[in-house]
């Protein structure tokens, strides 16, 4: 069970291949993978493609992660090129290696 | 795809009046007029003002009469309240936003953003928010959008740089997607318009809604600031949000067109009537009954309400002193009896205290219970109470629109107003000067007082357009009803009540004496001549009896000469010798 529902759930808003949204996803990856391997799962979701999307999560700015789980839910707008205020934003300890 | 589709539409569904600027009407009672046929289509507005000024009422009516009377499908983005607590609000005025969103008429979107849940890490921008408005837009095919009130962004976005730039781009988007929006800001510090400044970004139309409190009666005024590329009305507009929703006092006095009836229509006072050239006020003409406390000013209103409900026609009744049930009572004491008609739905009374609402929204309401009713006459008992403690500057013009207005729509209209100054003769005629000059019909009530009492006499100081009494009557209130009565005109002065009545006996009888005296008169000459005659009488059967007196004696000579020749014919005969006799006899015939 604790594989299929990882602690932490994220979500990446998009809006189209743009470059503020590939640097996000990158940034979002690389920090994953440093501070919370094995224990994330992201999911993209692009707004240009599914636009109903955004109501749901109160999306106005792009990109924003949400992080879903743990709750309550937060979000980070902007591209994720600050490392330390995207933990805080996810309230995860820095993995100091 | 779909907007453009429907720019041709709009174009002939929103914009019949204006050949150079294309307007989507709001369908807000008195804004269209303002505006000159609505807001600009395809352009965004900026509704600004105070916090509890009406700034989501506007926009939402906007919407919802977009949606239901023109056609014009519209997006909600709402950014303060969520959707359920707009529905609620708005309830209360008929709108049923539920409704229109499962018909596919209205979207509403709730953009929530709590700070507390926002962390900012470099560069973002806005996207999510047209994305969510496009597809909202696409939806349903919006015309309309509302952003109510995009400045609560500022509170949630940190970064105000960015969000200033986003929202230049989301009006210029908006712009080129032809939207007809209204995007509503908080009124700023000082002279600011808004608090954030959007007035930069949105500068096709502003208008300005404000909530003033005078006197301890607010009132909500409306103004159009800018309106790019067309004439507007620059004035301030009282509205007030009623039970049909946003209305704004429509300005009909602009112009001076209205059509003038040739019709008379009766006061219900025979003898009122006849001191107004005999037949009465012209129909839809305005008649101000002034007159200090107690002199009959109600009694005239309330009579002249119940004969227009005689003749079938609607009459409306605004009373700011006395309840609907008082006036009943009250005016069946004088034979006036409205029950009937207020039963036949033929009149409506509205009695509220005037210190309920400012001038501004009386008028308002005023407007739209006569728009409701369409009444032939309306009743103001009295206006004088409506503009209690207010500048006569203030008051006219206020007035003046209701004037009008009722004249615009042929309704009669008959102001009652309470004048300071009691008995004095001249002070009732000073304080009306202001209002007076909009009426057509002015009736002065006032009271005199001699003898211990007082009475009340009317007359009429003006009436424009038709041959009026310069008399003074006395106004009589009785159980069957009201009546003019002459009042008593002396050598050198008026009298009225009961010197009036006394006059009148005391004159009554001096006649009746005036009367017997005649008569003792002509029993005397009768008596006379009877005595004379009877004198005639007696001088003729004397000189009858002379008469006769007289025959008798030459009778009685002539016998008695015959007899003196029968002897001596006789002594003759008997001496023998008959002829010297003959001779003799014959010489003394």
């Amino acid at each position: 069970m604790k594989n299929t529902t990882p602690a932490f759930e994220l979500r990446l808003y998009v809006a189209g291949q743009t470059a503020k949204s590939i640097t996000a996803f990158a940034n979002l990856k690389r920090i994953c993978e440093t501070h919370l391997a094995g224990q994330y799962r992201i999911e993209v979701i692009d707004l240009m493609k599914t636009p109903q999307l955004a109501a749901g999560d109160q999306i106005i700015a792009v990109p924003t992660l949400v992080r879903r789980l743990p709750e309550p839910i937060k979000k980070i707008i902007g591209d994720l090129s600050n490392v330390e205020r995207v933990l805080v934003g996810l309230n995860v300890q820095p993995v100091t290696a | 795809m779909r907007s453009s589709k429907h720019t041709g539409r709009k174009a002939v569904l929103s914009t019949p009046p204006s050949p150079t600027l294309p307007k989507a009407r709001t369908g807000i009672q008195g804004l269209d007029e303002i505006t000159g046929g609505g807001l600009p289509a395809g352009r965004p507005t900026l509704v600004c003002g105070s916090a509890g000024c009406g700034k989501t009422m506007l926009a939402t009516e906007f919407l919802v009469r977009g949606a239901m009377e023109f056609g014009e499908p519209g997006v909600f983005m709402m950014f303060e309240e969520n959707a359920a607590e707009l529905t609620a609000n708005v309830r209360s005025l008929g709108f049923d936003l539920e409704k229109l969103a499962e018909q596919k008429k209205i979207v509403l979107d709730h953009v929530h953003i709590e700070r507390s849940e926002i962390e900012e890490t470099g560069e973002y921008d806005l996207e999510g928010l047209f994305i969510r408005l496009g597809h909202a837009i696409d939806t349903i095919g919006a015309k309309r959008v509302v952003l109510d009130t995009v400045e609560a962004l500022f509170a949630g976005l940190p970064n105000h740089a960015i969000l200033r730039a986003e929202l230049r781009r989301l009006f210029r988007w908006l712009k080129d997607r032809g939207m007809t929006a209204v995007i509503t800001g908080e009124k700023g510090e000082g002279n600011a318009i808004t608090r954030y400044g959007l007035e930069e970004y949105v500068a096709d139309c502003v208008i300005v809604l404000d909530n003033r409190v005078a006197g301890q009666i607010s009132t909500r005024r409306l103004r159009v600031l800018k309106y790019r590329g067309s004439a507007h009305g620059s004035n301030e507009y009282p509205f007030l949000i009623g039970d049909r929703g946003f209305s704004v006092l429509p300005i009909t006095s602009l112009k001076l067109d209205h059509h003038a009836s040739e019709e008379r229509i009766p006061t219900g006072i025979a003898r009122l009537d006849e001191m107004l050239g005999g037949k009465g006020i012209y129909r839809g003409s305005s008649v101000l009954v002034s007159g200090s406390p107690g002199t009959g000013k109600s009694s005239i209103g309330a009579k002249f309400a119940e004969t227009t409900c005689r003749r079938g026609e609607r009459a409306l009744l605004f009373a700011y002193e006395e309840s609907a049930a008082q006036i009943v009572r009250n005016m069946r004491s004088i034979g006036v009896d409205l029950e009937p008609w207020l039963k036949k739905g033929l009149l409506q009374i509205h009695a509220s205290r005037p210190t309920l609402h400012g001038l501004e929204h009386h008028l308002v309401m005023m407007h739209e219970t006569v728009r409701a009713f369409l009444p032939s006459v309306v009743v103001i008992d009295p206006i004088s109470n409506l503009t209690m403690e207010r500048d006569e500057a203030e008051v006219k013009p206020t007035l003046m629109r209701l004037i009008d207005f009722l004249k615009q729509e042929q309704i009669t209209s008959l102001f009652t107003s309470l004048t300071t100054g009691g008995t004095a003769t001249t002070a009732s005629e000073d304080s009306q000067v202001g209002v007076s000059s909009l009426m057509d019909v002015w009736l002065l009530l006032r009271n005199s007082e001699n003898n211990g009492e007082r009475n009340r006499t009317i007359y009429v100081l003006k009436a424009r357009g038709m041959a009026h009494s310069n008399q003074v009557r006395e106004f009589v209130l009785t159980d069957a009803g009201i009546d003019l009565v002459d009042v008593y005109l002396g050598s050198d002065r008026v009298l009225t009540g009961t010197a009036r009545v006394a006059q009148l006996a005391q004159e009554r009888a001096a006649a009746e004496l005036r009367n017997q005296d005649h008569e003792r008169k002509l029993r005397q000459l009768a008596s006379k001549r009877k005595a004379i005659e009877a004198q005639i009488a007696a001088l003729q059967a004397e000189a009858e009896s002379e008469a006769a007196e007289v025959n008798f004696s030459i009778a009685q000579e002539t016998m008695q000469e015959k007899i003196a020749q029968q002897n001596a014919d006789a002594m003759a005969q008997l001496r023998g010798g008959a002829k010297p006799v003959k001779t003799a006899a014959k010489a003394t015939k």
